[in-house]
């Protein structure tokens, strides 16, 4: 996967957070996901189609995740709530929004977003599409990146992972 | 001031209110979609809308043109995800007044609104 299309990602994630809710984000070292099961049990999800085509997956453990929607709502909340599902659909669409504006092409949509709680779960993503996983490390605890997007046109060579 | 909030996100019509609150407006209805806005305004009569971009059932672009048909004068801002350059060009198009890109400070909503109703010529 080009590089280009991860950085955005990287810097959209801080952005979102610290505007936010002042939470900075310590970026690691991206790397390829192999397997096909979530990284956490939280998983907000966005789909890219048009120019485009892919996931984009913001992946938490689930006490990270109520500690993040503290922050950014103000408020305390279960994970089985919809006021919880809603604000972790917010920040995945914010995080997918800000990087897709860096690509600077007319043609890329972003769904709404989709959640996905429990743990062990899947997301598939478009065959022939890698998925590059960038751990973000919080104060509240490390949550996951998952991207696995390319060009709509193009026939990647790219190792089938199906996975995000 | 009534101040519609449009927005399918109900955290981000919370952050949206709460900022409005302590700008003094306290008169705000808020809809889900476009749809659920267009039935709304009937009634409620805004004299300013918040409006998302992307949205289930009608998007607030849809929205915006078609509000726009009827009501040239009510001060539309466009409170989105949607950064690109040739999207804010495409909702000035379509009538919206201003435009504030998620995320955004509280600082930065209230100076925008601020000056959108100085802009329209609207007393607060």
């Amino acid at each position: 996967m080009d590089a280009s299309y991860i950085t955005p990602f990287m810097t959209s994630i801080q952005n979102v957070f610290s505007t936010m809710f002042q939470l900075p984000v310590d970026i690691g070292e991206p790397s390829i996901k192999s397997d096909n099961t979530a990284t956490h049990d939280v998983s907000g999800i966005i789909g890219v189609s048009g120019e485009m085509v892919g996931t984009i997956v913001l992946s938490m453990p689930k006490d990270a995740a109520l500690s993040i929607v503290t922050l950014f709502t103000g408020m305390e909340m279960e994970a089985d709530t919809e006021d919880f599902v809603d604000a972790v659909g917010e920040l995945v669409n914010m995080i997918s929004g800000n990087a897709k504006a860096e690509f600077q092409r007319k043609g890329v949509s972003i769904s709404c977003p989709s959640v996905v709680i429990g743990a062990g779960h899947r997301v598939s993503t478009p065959s022939g599409t890698a998925c590059v996983k960038i751990p973000c490390n919080t104060d509240c605890g490390e949550v996951v990146l998952e991207i696995a997007i390319r060009e709509a046109a193009a026939e990647s060579n790219e190792p089938q992972t199906n996975a995000a | 001031m009534r101040i519609l909030l449009i927005d399918d996100s109900k955290t981000m019509r919370n952050i949206q209110k709460s900022v409005l609150k302590q700008l003094g407006y306290t008169e705000i209805e808020e809809a889900c979609d476009g749809q659920d806005a267009l039935s709304k305004i009937g009634a409620f009569k805004p004299e300013l809308c918040l409006v998302d971009w992307n949205m289930p059932n009608m998007d607030g672009l849809t929205f915006v043109k078609t509000f726009r048909e009827n009501d040239k004068t009510t001060p539309l801002i466009m409170v989105t995800t949607e950064a690109e350059k040739a999207r804010v060009i495409e909702a000035i198009k379509a009538g919206v007044n201003n435009y504030v890109v998620k995320p955004f400070t509280p600082d930065l909503l209230s100076e925008r609104i601020t000056e959108t109703l100085a802009k329209c010529g609207v007393s607060s």
